[in-house]
This record gives C-alpha cells, structure tokens and sequence, in this order.
C-alpha cells in the first residue's frame, strides 16, 4: 500500500471530467422532474447524443457543432417521449423505459461505421492567471469548454428555477398542475418545453463521454450512466446546488476507488459502489421529515378534463 | 434415458431431418457476446468468421447472433441455430459452457466449439489461445520501454486467464529491469469505456507510463494518448492508436482454426479436441511494434517472439517463486498447463493482492 | 385543431381494437426500416411474427415464448396490482435479483444433499427474498413518507452490486476454475427446477406465471383486496372513507410485487439460467414494468402482452440469425412496438374531436 502515490491535484482534476457527463445528464432531468415530469430514458437519450455528437464532429472536424449535434439529437428523442406522454397521456414510466431501449437501439445503428474512428479533440482552455494557481488551477481551471459549460448550467438552472418567473411557472406546474392550469398556465407546453431541455442536457453529456472523456464511439457505451444521473437527481433532492456534488460524489466515489486500488490497497469495490445508492436513500428518508419533497405532480399525467 | 427423454430427442431429431435434406452447403454458425463493433474479444471472432467466408466462398453459409446474453437466452440462441440446420456451431465466451453443452447433447450430429471453456463431449470442442505468450512480449517492452518504472495493468476479472496475463508480463518486465513496479486495477467488467478511460487515468496520474489492458474497448489507448504514455493493443490490434500510444498489440486470431474446423466438417474428420494454441500456429499474434520503439529493443522482443513459436522458450520458466517467496518452478522447469489454467497466485515481485 | 375528450368510460372496442392497431403500424414503420437497412420487409415481419408461432419449427418456440414470458408475467401481474393503487414499484429488477440470490443460497447451502425439501424451501427462500426487498420502499414510506419510486429505483443498483458480489465470492463455484458465478444448479437435481414436460423446457416458473394470472384476476373480480385495490387507485378520498388502509394497502402490494419478482428470480436462476453470475439479470424487472402497462394492467392483459413481447424477442434473435439483421434494429423495431402500444392507448380513454381553436 502506497498511499503517497495518489497525487491529490490529479484526482481531483479527473473527478471533475468523470463526473461531467452525469452533471449535466442530471441538471435536464432536475429540470424536467422539477415540472413534474419523470423520463427514464436518461440513457436511451444520453446515448443518442453521444453517437448523434460523435458522428457529426467526425464529419465536420468541429467537436464544437458536434456537441450542437448531440444536444438536439438528444432533444429529437425527448421530443417522442413528450408526444407521447404530453400529448398521447401515455404512462411517464413505461415510456420512459421504452425510450431507453429505442434509443440503445438507434444509436448502434446510427454507429455503424463510426467504429475505431478517433474524434478531433476538443481543446482545453486554461483560463489565464486562475489556471496557474496552485491546487485550483489543475482542478478548476483548466479544462475544455464543456467542463465550464456544465459548471455554468448548474448556476443558471438555479438562478431560473429559483429568482425568475419563468422558473416560478415551471415550479408551480411540478407541483400541482390543477392549479397551475387554472392560473392560466399551459402545463402541456411548458413540460414539453422542459422535456425537450431535458433531453438536449442528455445529448450533451453523452457528447462528452464519446467525444473528451473516452473518446471513442462504441456501442452501449454510456454502460448505465444515465440511470446513475437519474440517482443524482434525487439524491440532490431536486436542487442544482446539491446536483454538482451528488456528481462529485458519484463519479469521485469511481475515480477513488480505482486510484486507491492502483495504490494497493485492498478495498471491497462492491460496497464502496453501492455506496452512493445507500445515501440516497438515507437522503430521501431525511428528507421525507423535512418540507422539502419531491415535486408533488411527478410523474402524474395532466389532461385540462381532469 | 426415460420415456419423455426419448421422445423429446425423437422431436428434435425429426426437426433436424427437415432441414438436413434441403441443405447443401455447410452451414456455420456464430454466437457472439458482444455487439460485433466492440472492437476487441466479438470484433476478432467476426473477423474469423469472414474468413471462413471468404475461404470456402459458395461452399459455406455461415450465421451468427450478436450480444447474446449467457444462460437461459444462450441456450436458446444456440439451439435454433442448430435447429436451423447449422453443422457446426461456434460459441465464443466462456459463460457459454454449460448452455453449449446442453444444446449438443440434443443434437448429436451437429458439431460444437466452444471457446476458453474446459467441458468436452462427443461433439464438443474447447478451444483457447495462449495469451500470455504475447504478455510476455509486452512485458519485455514494457521493461525496456518505461523510464518511471511504473507500469499500470487494467484487468477484468481475477481468473486465471487474466492472472496468467499479469504474471507473464510482469516476469518478462522484471527480467530486463529489476525496479520495475505493477500497479494492478481490477474493474471487474470487460467492457466498459468510461470506466477503463478512468482507470487508465488512474494509473497515469499515480505515474504510469506504460498502460497494459485485459479489458476490450479501445478507451485505454485514448486515454494513454492523451497522457503522453504508451500502450498496447488488446485482442485486437487497434492499429488506430499508432504509432503512439499503440506500441504493439496481441491479437486473436480465430481466422486459421475456424478455416481448418470448418474444413474438418466439410471433410467429414472432424473430432472432438482441445486446442490451446498459441504464436506458434498463429492463434496469437503479435501486432506490428511500432517505430516509437527502439530497434534494439524491437529486435529482442521479435527474437523472443521466434523462440516462443520455436518452441525453444516457455514464458513460465523456473527459476520462479510465488508471491508468498514459497518455490513454484525449480532452474529450467518449465510450468504445466494445468497449473497455468488453474492459475491463482501471483509469482514473486508483485506487491498487490488478487482480490478475492 | 384536434382536440381531446375524455370518455365519460374507456372504450370497450378501443380496448381490443388498439393493441392491434399498434402491431399493424409497427409492421408498416418496422418494415421500412429493415427495407433501408437492404432486407426485405415482408420476409423480416414474418420472421419475426409468424415463424415462431407457425413456422417449421413451431414445436420448438411456442413452448419456448412460455419460457420466456414466464418471469415477465409473474413480475408485471405483481406490479399491476401496486400500480392500480397508485403504488409505484419500479425496482422489480432489484427484488427479482434478491429473489434469486435467496433461492440459490438456500439451494447451494444444501449441496451435495439431495432431498425432496430443497426445492419447497429453495421457492420459498426466493419468494421471501424479494419480499423483504420489496418491504423496504415500503417500510419506508409508510413510515417517513419516502417516495416508493426511487427507493425501490435505487436499490436496484445496491442488489446489482450484492450479486456481483456472490457470484465472485460466497457463492462462487469452488470447482469452477477460478471463473465467477456459482455452481450450475441445473447440474444439482435436488435444486433444479427441471422440465415438467420433456423437451419444452417449460419449468415451475410457467406454472407459477399462470397461477398468478389466475390468482389476480380472482383478486380483481371476485375479493375484497381488489375492490380496496382499485378503489384506492381512483378515489383515493372514497378508499379513506370506505375504510381502506392506505399504509396497509402498501405494505400490501410492495410485499407481493416483491415476493413475485423474487419468486421469477428463483425460477429462473434454479431452471433456465442455471447460475448466479454477474450479468444474471437481463433486464426483466424493468421489461416487465412495459408488459404490466401494455397489458393495461389486467390479468389477461398482462398474458397477452408478455406473450407478445416473448414473440418479439426469439422472432427477432430468428431475423438477426437468418437475415442477418444488427440485433440493434430489432432493439429498434421493439421500441417502437413499445412506442406504438403506448401512444394508440389514448384512444381507449379519449375521444379525438375537431375544434376550432378556443379563445383561452
């Protein structure tokens, strides 16, 4: 056991880029679930964008319009989720799991060919002065455009959700669409609306896993990230402060493990990855006696009738 | 054999003479673990197949089902494959065993093959590669080629496949550099980009610059790239990533043996057997070493390659000890296969654990 | 523009006449998906919807769509009766691996033995197994107020990494050359749940599937539970008053579903599967969650549509096989079944009218 041989610096400057893609895999579905809407099709739309991303940047040679790509290939297949539970008041779960597994499928398909091809690579930007701080220079500051993009996303859906009107709309739709109907809101529009955001985020951190964080294309290659972003969400209970460190926790817990096995030290790997599984539920538990709750129409179906 | 069980094989038997008649062309079938684009371990064996293909052109059909789940969905793949009139079957993971071995007692005339498996029958088949004899190349040029003696190893699971892969470099590492020092991360998945991507992260930043891979996606190789450090191709040659990071590789190739089996059929020889092959017949190759190596060193690792496929050198040759200092192999001795397939100790030197 | 109205009650024609519709616009946008990919379309549906049932080696598949449906079946019947009380167990997968780990624990521990009392204790086992699994979101929320979808969603992932964790230790063949995964019960008669009829491969688990079947739509129509069931899922209120138990009725249907989806964990892992390994669960935990609700969440409904979805599987392994179609078109071509089988629902509970926009 060599636990000098972990450089701190590194570990956490590779946590930030592991963590990235579930960061803003879950800031979409904290803002869809925050109008009352739960997609499970994380993973089906993650992957989408993450070959819909791959395949563009490839024929462009711009990782830049590659990300555009992904983020409306992810939205393109949020859209069918939102026609059918929106619109055809189809079951948000079952569509959901339905979308996964449409999407897994699309984007083997849309991959063939894309196989063993190296991406052009996305630029790291090191912002001047503050990257060359001791410690937060590495960690903070000197990463490509998505890194900061994501960072940035978590301070606008807070500030959205929590000091404008629009956010204020979108809360009172997640939490009693009744009400919000008779207020005069069109619930139907801005869920679709949220979905469709939902699913551009998706696209985007699956852009990041196929374009900086791998970077290759191969099929199933998101390997349940998508279903980890949807754990973060509620572990963040529905608030983007605590979604950027849920993912720091989610995605450290991996990056640690695997640096304290290089170290030599034996460690039960299945626990420790159960781990973040366990705390949130406690969290949930905990937050159960608290006020703050899930958003009170998750998941419900909306139709003006009722 | 009870009344019900006769019945059954007469059922099946009858299925099986429908088809036999219409056919004329030897059919060969695949079953896959993997999608076939993975790149590594289902990429290769694709690749054998259209060998087979492009061998016998007109003379052979061949089929094959992709990412096909072990257990209950296996055995049934692998059934309407035989079913379907299919002469001879391949099935390529291990988890496939005991399902590969169900399937061929309920078909008697159709043959089987199995891959890394150790259960036989009648018309079965087992069939490997000597892996560890391209470690051991490696982990000569790893040796030779790591300036912080620091040499990172991404494994999969701890069997004794990928426990011999780690011995063998690592012996063949120590020889030509006596500091050099494995840090071993077991992911326990075979295919699992971002995780790879992270654990040869890992490696690097503890001070790898040499990364090794018993895992199949290609995401390694990028993440070596990006580091600067140096890799190897895994099962297949990912050629991609030369001439740096990719310095070498050790592939699969299936394509000699799936020719020479289906050939077997064809003529009507075919036995059951258990193959464990390896440079010499060309089951293992060893990928192009790149020119990011040094030709003295290229020159040693290409010798060692011609006295593996000589038959000359055993990569586990003693004087060798256990991790725990106890004696394994005495001067000269030379290790047997069944204890390299049973293989569940590290040799001494190594300072990790196989986790348990 | 089109406008929704709900029908004072769901259609009955629309009921049986929308699952058809689906299949039939599947096969039409399916079809043209594999005449892009270059096979022939009529071919590939027949493949995939005719073969199986009646083609040359019918006797083969229909048994075997059994098989397959068998653990969908058992887990959806459970979770329908959760869903129609608006309880929401969605970590099926979870308790179907608990159910698993159970059975061949008891099952593994016994071994060498051979009795006739492993294989009762062992289904037992299994049941419990994904009870207690299931009791868990439902402990919780009766107690705290926990929502039952994501803790059940999140332990799923906890029971993924305690059977990786098995299959690599406690449970691991000694005999099995150091690979993971556990003994093969299949080889181990007193723990295998073999074949009830030669040559089908039809285990307990079908009968299992059947009795469930049976068993909840006696529940809807003819029991007390079902009535408080149903009534709890429309008028939550009205149950209140009519003295329904709301923390009871949970504890209830968490119980079940989960003892259900352990039950098809056990059956599985003791007859088709064979073993305890890392990748044991493919998945029908969440499949089945579709099939409950494709089946509209009724008894039949749920048969039905676990058939269809068997029929989908082995029809599309048969195209990828003979016409060599990426398994990826068919994960396709069975996301827009899914897709088609949800959307044309809204007919069943809707009327579609004209309208001229309305001043809001």
């Amino acid at each position: 056991m060599d636990l000098s041989s972990i450089n701190p610096t590194l570990l956490l400057a590779s946590l930030i880029v592991a963590s990235t893609p579930i960061l803003l895999a879950a800031l979409g579905e904290l803002v869809v679930e925050r109008a009352g809407v739960l997609n499970l099709g994380v993973e089906g739309m993650m992957i989408t964008g993450a070959i819909c991303g791959f395949a563009i940047a490839v024929n462009t040679g711009s990782p830049f319009v590659g990300f555009i790509a992904a983020a409306l290939g992810g939205a393109a297949l949020a859209l069918l989720f939102a026609i059918l539970t929106q619109l055809a008041l189809a079951n948000q779960v079952a569509s959901g799991l339905a979308l996964t597994l449409f999407g897994l499928g699309l984007s083997a398909l849309l991959g063939q060919g894309y196989q063993g091809i190296k991406p052009p690579p996305t630029a790291n930007i090191k912002i001047p002065v503050l990257s060359d701080l001791p410690v937060l220079g590495p960690v903070l500051f000197s990463h490509d455009l998505m890194v900061y993009l994501a960072l940035a996303l978590v301070a606008t859906v807070w500030f959205v959700l929590n000091r404008t009107r629009a956010g204020l709309i979108l809360r009172a739709v997640g939490e009693n669409h009744g009400a919000a109907h008779a207020l005069g809101y069109k619930v139907i529009r801005i869920r679709i609306l949220a979905i469709l955001f939902g699913g551009a985020c998706a696209g985007l951190g699956g852009a990041y896993l196929s374009l900086v964080r791998v970077p290759q294309w191969t099929e199933g290659m998101t390997a349940g990230s998508g279903w980890i972003a949807l754990a973060l969400v509620v572990f963040a209970s529905w608030k983007a402060g605590r979604v950027l460190l849920g993912a720091w926790l989610f995605g450290g817990i991996s990056v640690l493990q695997l640096n304290l096995q290089a170290a030599g030290v034996a460690i039960p790997v299945e626990y420790l990855s159960m781990s973040p599984y366990l705390i949130t539920i406690l969290v949930l538990v905990i937050m159960s006696a608290d006020k703050s709750r899930a958003p009170a129409s998750l998941g419900r179906t909306f139709h003006a009738s009722d | 054999m009870s009344l019900t069980r006769i019945l059954a094989s007469a059922v099946m038997a009858l299925g099986l003479a429908g088809t036999a008649l219409a056919e004329d062309k030897t059919k060969v079938g695949f079953i896959y673990v993997g999608p076939i684009g993975d790149g590594g371990w289902t990429y290769e064996h694709d690749q054998g197949r259209l060998a087979v293909e492009e061998h016998f052109g007109d003379k052979v059909e061949t089929v094959f089902q992709e990412s096909v789940p072990e257990g209950a969905d296996a055995e049934r793949a692998i059934t309407q494959m035989a079913l379907q009139g299919a002469d001879l079957i391949f099935t390529t993971s291990f988890g496939y065993m005991d399902s590969t071995i169900n399937v061929a007692s309920k078909f008697p005339d159709v043959k089987f093959e199995h891959a890394t498996g150790f259960k036989t029958a009648d018309n079965v088949s087992v069939y490997s590669a000597r892996f560890y004899e391209g470690r051991a190349i490696q982990g000569h040029i790893a040796g030779k080629m790591t300036k912080s003696n620091v040499i990172g190893y991404i494994a999969s699971f701890p069997i004794p496949e990928v426990i011999r892969g780690i011995n063998a470099a690592y012996i063949h590492a120590k020889a030509v550099n006596p500091d050099v020092e494995f840090k071993v991360i077991w992911v326990y998945t075979w295919f699992d980009p971002p995780k790879e991507a992270d654990a040869a992260t890992a490696l690097i930043d503890q001070g790898a610059d040499v990364i090794l891979q018993h895992t199949d996606s290609t995401a390694p190789q990028a993440a070596a790239e990006k580091a600067g450090v140096i890799s190897f191709g895994q099962a297949s040659d990912m050629a991609e990533y030369a001439p740096l990071p990719r310095v070498s590789s050790i592939i699969d190739n299936w394509a000699p043996y799936y020719i020479a089996r289906t050939q077997a059929v064809i003529d009507g020889s075919w036995e059951s057997t258990e193959t464990w092959d390896g440079i010499a017949p060309g089951m293992v190759e060893i990928g192009a070493i790149s020119d990011a190596v040094p030709a003295a060193i290229k020159a040693e690792a290409l010798a060692m390659k011609d006295l593996i496929a000589s038959g000359q050198y055993h990569p586990f040759t003693g004087p060798l000890n256990k991790q725990d200092g106890t004696p394994w192999l005495a001067e000269g001795e030379v290790a047997d296969d069944g204890t390299l397939l049973g293989m569940d100790f590290y040799v001494e030197g190594l300072t990790a654990e196989i986790p348990q | 523009m089109i406008q929704l109205e709900k029908r004072p009650q769901p259609s009955r024609l629309w009921t049986f006449l929308t699952p058809m519709l689906a299949v039939v616009i599947t096969m039409i946008v399916g079809g043209a998906l594999f005449a892009a990919l270059g096979k022939n379309p009529v071919e590939a549906i027949r493949t995939i919807f005719w073969d199986p049932l009646f083609g040359e080696f019918a006797f083969y598949y229909r048994p075997q769509l059994l098989v397959k449906a068998a653990p969908l079946i058992l887990i959806a019947i459970g979770l329908s009766l959760g869903f129609k009380a608006g309880i929401w167990n969605i970590g099926a997968e979870g308790q179907y691996i608990m159910g698993a780990l159970a059975g061949a624990g008891v099952g593994l521990a016994f071994y060498p033995l051979e009795a006739a009392y492993i294989f009762p204790l062992m289904v037992i086992a299994g049941a419990l197994g994904g009870w207690a699994w299931g009791m868990i979101p439902g402990l919780l929320k009766t107690r705290f107020g926990t929502n039952e979808i994501l803790v059940s969603l999140m332990l799923v992932y906890v029971a993924e990494q305690l059977l990786a964790k098995m299959a690599l230790g406690l449970l691991r063949n000694p005999d099995g050359r150091g690979f993971p995964g556990s003994r093969n019960l299949q080889q181990y008669p007193s723990a295998h749940n073999a074949e009830i009829i030669a040559g089908t491969g039809i285990h307990w688990g079908v009968v299992a599937a059947l009795i469930a079947v049976i068993f909840a739509y006696i529940l809807f129509t003819r029991h007390l539970l079902g009535y408080q069931i149903r009534l709890a899922g429309q008028a939550p209120k009205a149950a209140r008053f009519a003295g329904v138990n709301p923390a009871r009725l949970t504890l209830v249907c968490l119980g079940l579903s989960g003892a259900l989806a352990g039950l098809a964990g056990m059956f599985e892992v003791s007859g088709p599967a064979g073993q305890i390994n890392i990748d044991f669960n493919v998945g029908y935990g969440f499949t089945a969650i579709i099939v409950a609700f494709l089946g509209r969440l009724h008894p039949v409904g749920i048969l039905l549509a676990g058939l269809l979805l068997a029929l989908t599987f082995i029809g599309g392994e048969n195209a990828e096989s003979n016409l060599g179609l990426p398994a990826a078109a068919i994960q396709m071509f069975q996301g827009m079944l899914l897709f088609f089988l949800l959307a044309v629902d809204v007919l069943t509970n809707f009327r579609l009218r004209w309208k001229t926009a309305e001043v809001v």
